[in-house]
């Protein structure tokens, strides 16, 4: 079975495919790695990834412009029960509405609203760009053996919106920029994260070789 | 918490680095892909490549390097040095570079700024800014390496490429550039204040205690410093000890 990177002409997606084929050799796993923006590829992967980088609604669009691949993804995902990992705007995209400049639809499968991030402090940048913590809210396979806290090891960010979830059990993580946000959701065979893990060196490794083993 | 950040930075020419680099463990010296992986080991929290390659045929040696970088460093990585293009800037994302920056272009078409950050978000625009000091409290930016004076005014012209789209400011002091006397704190922090977006100190870094300074006096989300890395004087990992035993936040995994 092979793990597939859904290409949709969203930013880079070299590191993504590097940062996975790293992790799966290092990790023992030895799992075909492939970028594809066939939605047939997905019937027969082990894996899906969704990266995403830059505005919610154009990364929407360039989804929508593959003919039948938001189906696949439906039907792979929620269906077939998936393992499926969402970075960046990709794991914004899980969410019901995207609010960045205009209101997006999204895929609606965690539920939840993709907004401006609140810092609460007005002397904080935005983008939250750099590396930060993350604070496990409930256990989950994913950060199986990394730690956390604010002793744990960092996740790279660059990011302006936030993912706000309707239940706040669907937060696997928050991290702290002036107030909490959710850096990693999920629920049953779906993940996502603010953070990129193909930028995250240590962290990011440990976290793809767990989603990798993941047989939820 | 955000952690600050420290940036090695390598001038690369025709694919290969110039000014000396000189690490322990280095087969090639010369190799930029090979010193990006020391830095990476050595938990530098981004790399920056400056390309100063004078001729555009040459060009094609950069991505070979960015491609090679990026399969091997799982880093955030940012290159700049003649991008004038939106073609430009697409090429250098998918060969592996996180974000670009941009320098003269756009001092020359403030417009170039937007219509780079529409087409591929703010997050991985950074402009580069030149600056020298004219007056008191007053900086100018320079281009062409400091030689050239636009009487465009450092403070403004920041504020105003981040209204355009600009997701970050990498800011390089001409005063101080190379003098290893310290980052133009007034300058630093001057520009930092002014802009909402995070801003990258430059220029000038002869010890740790500058980068301490930068951060903590100047403002900056991040310091960036090239020759006390390159020459084995000092390594990330001690700068980023002797940051955090100032009291900075730093990444320290």
């Amino acid at each position: 079975m092979t793990v597939t990177i859904v290409d949709y002409g969203s930013g880079n997606l070299h590191s993504a495919v590097k940062a996975f084929e790293r992790a799966s050799r290092e990790h023992g796993l030895d799992l075909p790695i492939q970028l594809s923006s066939d939605p047939e590829q997905l019937r027969t992967s082990s894996h899906i990834v969704l990266p995403g980088v830059g505005a919610f609604a154009d990364c929407r669009r360039g989804l929508e412009e593959i003919p039948g691949m938001v189906e696949a993804l439906h039907e792979a995902v929620l269906h077939q029960g998936r393992p499926f990992f969402g970075i960046c705007v990709g794991m914004q995209l899980l969410a019901t509405r995207g609010h960045e400049h205009q209101v997006t639809q999204g895929l609606g499968w965690i539920g939840g609203d993709v907004v401006a991030l609140e810092t609460g402090d007005q002397d904080l940048k935005i983008p939250h760009m750099g590396w930060n913590t993350l604070d496990e809210k409930r256990p989950h396979h994913l950060l199986d053996g990394i730690p956390t806290g604010e002793n744990g090891l960092n996740a790279y960010f660059v990011h302006s919106y936030q993912f706000v979830p309707d239940s706040t059990a669907s937060a696997i993580a928050t991290t702290t920029y002036g107030k909490p946000f959710a850096s990693i959701v999920g629920r049953d065979n779906i993940v996502g994260s603010q953070f990129h893990p193909e930028k995250s060196q240590k962290l990011g490794l440990a976290l793809i070789a767990n989603f990798l083993r993941w047989r939820p | 918490m955000l952690k600050s950040r420290v940036i090695p930075c390598l001038d690369v020419k025709d694919g290969r680095v110039v000014k000396g680099v000189n690490f322990v463990d280095l087969r090639d010296a010369g190799d930029p892909v090979e010193s990006a992986m020391v830095y990476d080991k050595a938990g530098a929290d981004e790399l920056c490549f400056l390309d100063i390659t004078a001729s555009h045929e040459n060009r094609g040696t950069l991505l070979d390097v960015v491609q090679r970088t990026a399969e091997a460093c799982f880093m955030p990585l940012t290159v700049g040095g003649g991008v004038r293009t939106l073609d430009d800037i697409r090429t250098l994302l998918l060969a592996g570079a996180d974000k670009v920056s941009i320098n003269t272009a756009a001092v020359n078409d403030r417009e170039f700024v937007k219509r780079a950050a529409e087409k591929f978000g703010s997050q991985c625009i950074v402009v580069a800014i030149d600056a020298k000091s004219v007056a008191a409290e007053r900086w100018e930016i320079f281009t062409h390496g400091g030689r050239r004076a636009t009487g465009i005014d450092a403070v403004e012209f920041a504020q105003e490429v981040v209204s355009l789209g600009a997701g970050e400011i990498l800011l390089t002091s001409m005063d101080r550039d190379g003098t290893r006397v310290g980052f133009d704190l007034p300058l630093t922090r001057l520009v930092s204040d002014s802009i909402s977006v995070p801003l990258i100190a430059s220029g000038g870094v002869g010890n740790l205690d500058h980068l301490v300074a930068g951060i903590r006096d100047g403002h900056a989300s991040a310091v960036l410093a090239a020759s006390i890395f390159h020459f084995g004087e000092f390594t990330i990992g001690e700068a980023k000890q002797f940051m955090a035993g100032h009291g900075l936040n730093m990444r320290l995994d």
